[in-house]
């Protein structure tokens, strides 16, 4: 008996170590307590409420134990006759009540602190699309450079496929996240460019569908400078589990100097899309964009998912008309999947990402696009 | 225990209950309509009324000292290939006063296009409080090929929102309503 | 089930057609309760691809594509295709025989609202080896993902949709029918077994909205095919109209699928502990109130959407207040079993666990209502787990208590009580491997319905997949079960348990092709 039940033992300490992908992976077995006054709260009466819940559990279950223990008919229990109460009917719908009321008074406290969105300081634009995020700061003066970018998940498609071994953040990074300052109300408004999302990150406690049409608000005050990552909480298709959020808070002088930095590369942006680009530096580049923001419904071959997602290998747009190949890149394709890059790329990365399908897959077009010529199309467009 | 036929009593329980049915299908159907209306008296999902029509010699007039942030947002809807934005980033008004602003948009396409846009404000309980004199909203546009346009908003803010409502912000989503199968030329062009 | 008692008019007709035009309850209770359980395997099956997908971090079986369709699939299946046409099985096979009644009040509606079943599943299931695949958008089905951007075969969906909704009314209004108007002389409403009475509830409660789901696919059909804007937001709809609608029906949906449990429990629980049942009064009340509450509280679903606070404080408020009539029903089963005289068959031994696993589907049920804590649990396994613990060890347990508990009266023969309390354990542990990690999951931040998940996630994952595959496998013993009881064993006696109770012990076992063709002795109907 005893040596089997070693090898039982042994069996299972083997699989928890085969199967414990990540030694360091926490046993994270609670919800976590944040970083802001309203995550803090919520995570007390998250708590208030499940030691409730364990004393009703223990109390309840407690005395069906103690019945099925004591008054089983093996132990020549008889049966009581007893089968109603008034009495005991009201108090145990007397006592549950009061219990609810006391529940229900920090659930409101802590809801009427989460919903007062006033005086913020800082107001983000958070726009979902299948399946990445969009970030746009308000600003106070429509002639000031414009913040905007478009946050996707950066982990590679071959981590996924278990092709590249899983890194740290699997996941959970991005290629821009988004940055805000520490001790600063920021308010979020939260839409939604196709389909509903939903705008999470659990160290904030702040959950928002993201709802075409219609903006939705939700805010933070950060206490701790620190990365804060998060995923979208509402299917929205395909990619619904790679869409993830990362917020870095940071302290108000890196947030600035952030903030001014961006509005530089925004300016840069604009001049460098003159720059001229050789096919190698295009390529590289190409593949890159392409495997955030192609990859998924056209797949790492340029196979696509036929039909919903067409195959680029051998495509007729592809290795056709450049100029329409750009055109159908910039405004996308309406009623179908296929979105319209021209507002969320740059000329440099249109460029690029042309480049490399066209000379890809097994396409050979030789064409080499230069950001310029995106440009003057798009300059052509607006 | 029954002393009528049960066979009858059976029919009419049944023909009670078809109507119930009948009435719950078109409940469904009833809640429409009703959505719309609490929307309207809530501002639920920060939806707005429409044009706000008062007594031709009532032109409103700033009634408080108080002055509330009205921030202005646009977005496209997934297709939509207009540059959509805000002329004005932001505005400050006095609750009662009139202002004027506008959003400008551009047909970039060869073809005739045709777009609505649907106001949202945050925060949701704000928007019953926002009066629109006049909205581009309220029509759909239609821009010719490369056409681009001003589209004026006039509104102001009700006096009697809410003292802790010190910044508002109206959003417009922008969604292509062309029909495409008129435009079809314009997009074999493409 | 066997076709040999024909002590009465007339017995089953031979062959396939004793079953496609059979009128008589029995026959189609039989049908409903292994159609049910043939959705059961197959929605299992789609269930362990989910879990074989999340057994690891990575893409390893499944696309996300095809994993979106195992997830909707898999709850639409589960919801309308097994735990549905399970209750509505027992309630066809025990509420004529509960009441003293011949039959159903409507027997040929009967026929019809069974066979319109199977080609709503099927149409459903077809879609899977269609180009475009199966619905992808949750069981849910949240606009505009499940209009503007679903793939074409949604229109199945719908039709599927519908002819399920007309079988679910045919069978409520039929089940109303049949127990206001068929009950034997001296059954008066307050002397009718509770399991009567929870379906009586659930009937009305499907007759009130059903049609609403009804209306809600037909507003998407529209929407899909004919250009109106009931979801789109663009022609002035609104996406979160869709949720109210579906929500208004989605919640009592939750009740009808455990409202007829209750009564199963509160009919098993008082045979084993040989006493009567404690507070049927307030049971019967306790089940009403909760089916009231559950028409004002839908929108506890969408507390993320953006509502105005009022309205998230009477949704939270209304939602805490189903704590109380459950929580009575909660002590008058424990109060049952205090000082009785227990003894613990397989039948007994489910209720007991979906006594206290619903208990505890219950107290989550509690912490989501709580807004600003739901806030952090919305959308994330914390929910997958607690509509799990009611659903699985909650409804389906029922349902197999149930099939233990009446086996014997349905075929004559007793099952094999050892195969029984072995499928009981295997199912409660693997049951409770399966969803209690969940909870953890949920709160460390897992949303639910995604393919794949960061590594953090890996370990509760695995282990839930392995209660997953336990759960799974061990439901195959049931089905040995069955099949062995129904070809024979140790003969039942027509009161089949010692502190059985009710019209449904008077007659033999098994029961007669037809009951009750003459109403029953006044003197046998007992206060419950």
């Amino acid at each position: 008996m005893l040596p089997k039940a070693k090898l039982w033992l042994g069996l299972v300490v083997a699989a928890f170590t085969l199967f414990s992908t990540n030694l360091q992976a926490a046993w994270e077995l609670n919800m976590t307590q944040g970083v802001t006054q309203i995550s803090r709260d919520t995570y007390d009466l998250h708590m208030q409420i499940l030691w409730w819940c364990v004393a009703i559990g223990v109390v309840v279950f407690g005395v069906m134990l103690w019945s099925i223990i004591n008054h089983r008919k093996s132990k020549g229990a008889v049966s009581a006759t007893f089968h109603e109460s008034t009495k005991v009917e009201i108090i145990w719908t007397v006592i549950p009540f009061v219990i609810l009321i006391l529940m229900a008074i920090p659930a409101t406290r802590v809801l009427t602190e989460a919903y007062d969105s006033s005086e913020s300081e800082i107001d983000i634009q958070v726009i979902g699309y299948q399946w990445r995020w969009e970030y746009k700061y308000m600003r106070e003066d429509a002639n000031d450079e414009e913040v905007s970018f478009f946050s996707v998940m950066s982990t590679s498609r071959e981590e996924i496929s278990n092709d590249l071994p899983k890194q740290e953040h699997y996941l959970l990074d991005v290629d821009n996240p988004l940055v805000i300052p520490i001790n600063k109300k920021v308010r979020f408004l939260v839409t939604a460019n196709d389909v509903i999302h939903a705008w999470w990150v659990p160290a904030f406690a702040v959950k928002k569908d993201a709802i075409p049409g219609f903006i939705n608000e939700a805010w933070t005050i950060v206490e701790e400078p620190g990365v804060y990552r998060g995923q979208c909480a509402e299917l929205c298709g395909l990619d619904h589990g790679f869409m993830p959020i990362v917020v870095h808070a940071v302290e108000q002088e890196e947030y600035e100097a952030w903030y001014a930095q961006k509005q530089e590369a925004a300016r840069v942006t604009r001049e460098m899309a003159n720059n001229v680009v050789t096919m190698d530096e295009s390529m590289a580049n190409g593949a890159d964009i392409y495997n955030r923001n192609c990859v998924a419904c056209h797949q790492a071959a340029g196979t696509g998912l036929p039909p919903a997602f067409p195959a680029l290998a051998g495509s007729d747009v592809v290795n056709g008309d450049l100029r329409a190949n750009i055109d159908l890149l910039i405004n996308g394709v309406p009623g179908t999947a296929m979105a319209a890059y021209g507002r969320q790329l740059n000329p440099i990365e249109l460029a690029a990402v042309v480049t490399y399908i066209r000379n890809s897959f097994g396409n050979t077009t030789g064409d080499l696009v230069q950001p310029a010529d995106v440009n003057t199309i798009l300059q052509e467009a607006q | 225990m029954k002393s009528e036929n049960p066979r009858s009593s059976t029919k009419r329980l049944v023909t009670k209950l078809l109507f119930a049915v009948v009435g719950m299908f078109a409940f469904g159907f009833a809640l429409v309509p009703l959505y719309d209306v609490i929307c309207d008296i809530t501002g639920l999902n920060g939806k707005t009324s429409g044009r706000y029509s008062m007594a031709a010699d009532s032109e409103p007039v700033p009634v408080s000292e108080r002055e509330i942030t009205v921030q202005f947002m646009a977005q496209n809807s997934a297709g939509m290939e207009w540059v959509f934005g805000p002329n004005e980033a932001q505005v400050k008004v006095h609750p009662g006063e009139v202002k004027v602003v506008s959003y400008r948009a551009k047909n970039p396409n060869d073809y005739v296009m045709t777009g609505q846009a649907i106001p949202s404000v945050a925060p949701n309980e704000a928007a019953q409080y926002l009066k629109k004199l006049e909205c581009f909203c309220f029509a759909e546009q239609e821009l010719q090929p490369g056409e681009e346009v001003n589209m004026a908003i006039r509104f102001f803010v009700d006096e009697n929102i809410p003292e802790k409502i010190t910044k508002l912000t109206l959003s417009y989503s922008l969604h292509d309503i062309t029909d495409y199968e008129v435009a079809v030329e314009g997009i074999a062009a493409r | 089930m066997s076709a040999a008692h024909d002590d009465h008019h007339h017995g089953p007709a031979k062959g396939i057609s004793r079953w496609l035009f059979t009128t008589n309850h029995k026959d189609i209770g039989s049908l409903y309760l292994w159609f049910s359980f043939a959705m059961f395997l197959l929605g299992g099956t789609f269930a362990m691809v989910i879990r074989a997908e999340l057994f690891q971090p990575g893409l390893q079986l499944v696309d996300p594509n095809f994993f979106n369709q195992m997830t909707t699939m898999h709850g639409l299946i589960m919801v309308f295709g097994a735990v549905m046409p399970a209750f509505v099985g027992l309630a066809n096979w025990m509420i004529p025989m509960m009441i003293g009644a011949p039959d159903m009040a409507l027997p040929r509606m009967n026929n019809w609202s069974f066979w319109i079943l199977p080609f709503a599943f099927a149409m459903l299931s077809a879609t899977l080896f269609m180009e475009a695949g199966a619905p992808n958008f949750g069981w849910t089905f949240y606009a505009p993902l499940s209009t503007t951007y679903a793939p074409e075969t949604v229109t199945f969906f719908i039709f599927a949709v519908h002819i399920m909704g007309a079988s679910s009314i045919m069978g409520s209004i039929n089940i109303i029918a049949t127990i206001l108007n068929m009950r034997a002389p001296g059954m008066t409403l307050m002397k009718m077994p509770l399991f009567v009475w929870t379906w009586l509830i659930t009937a009305y409660l499907l007759i009130a909205v059903m049609p609403v789901l009804a209306g809600v696919v037909t507003m998407m059909l529209f929407d899909i095919h004919f250009g109106t804007s009931f979801f789109n937001a663009a022609g002035g709809g609104d996406p979160v109209l869709f949720q109210h609608v579906f929500w208004f029906f989605g919640h009592p949906e939750v009740y009808i699928m455990i409202l007829p449990a209750f009564g199963i429990v509160s009919a098993i629980i008082p045979t084993f502990a040989r006493k009567r049942l404690f507070g049927y009064d307030s049971m019967v009340y306790a089940t009403a109130s909760i089916a009231f509450l559950s028409f004002i509280v839908w929108a506890h679903h969408m507390f993320t959407v953006g509502m105005p606070i009022a309205g998230e404080l009477f949704f939270m408020y209304a939602t805490m207040l189903i704590a109380v009539p459950t929580g009575v029903k909660v002590f008058n089963w424990v109060a049952t079993m205090f000082r009785g005289s227990m003894t613990f068959e397989t039948p007994m031994l489910f209720a007991i666990a979906f006594v206290v696993l619903f208990t505890m589907g219950g107290f989550t049920g509690l912490m989501l209502a709580i807004t600003p804590a739901d806030f952090q649990y919305h959308d994330t396994y914390f929910v997958v787990a607690h509509f799990h613990y009611v659903l699985v060890p909650g409804a389906v347990f029922s349902i197999m208590a149930a099939v233990y508990y009446w086996l014997p009266k349905w075929t004559g023969y007793m099952y094999d009580e050892t195969l029984g309390k072995l499928h009981f354990w295997l199912s409660f542990i693997g049951v409770n491997i399966l969803f209690f990690p969940q909870h953890f999951l949920g709160l460390a931040g897992m949303p639910r319905r995604i393919p794949d998940y960061a590594l953090q996630f890996a370990d509760f994952n695995w282990i839930s997949s392995v209660g997953g595959f336990l759960f799974g496998a061990s439901q195959l013993i049931l089905l040995v079960v069955v099949i062995k009881c129904v070809k024979g064993g140790k003969k039942a006696t027509a009161q089949v348990w010692e502190g059985a109770q009710g019209l449904e012990w008077t007659v033999d076992s098994p029961a007669p092709y037809h009951t009750f063709a003459t109403p029953p002795d006044p003197k046998l109907i007992h206060a419950q």
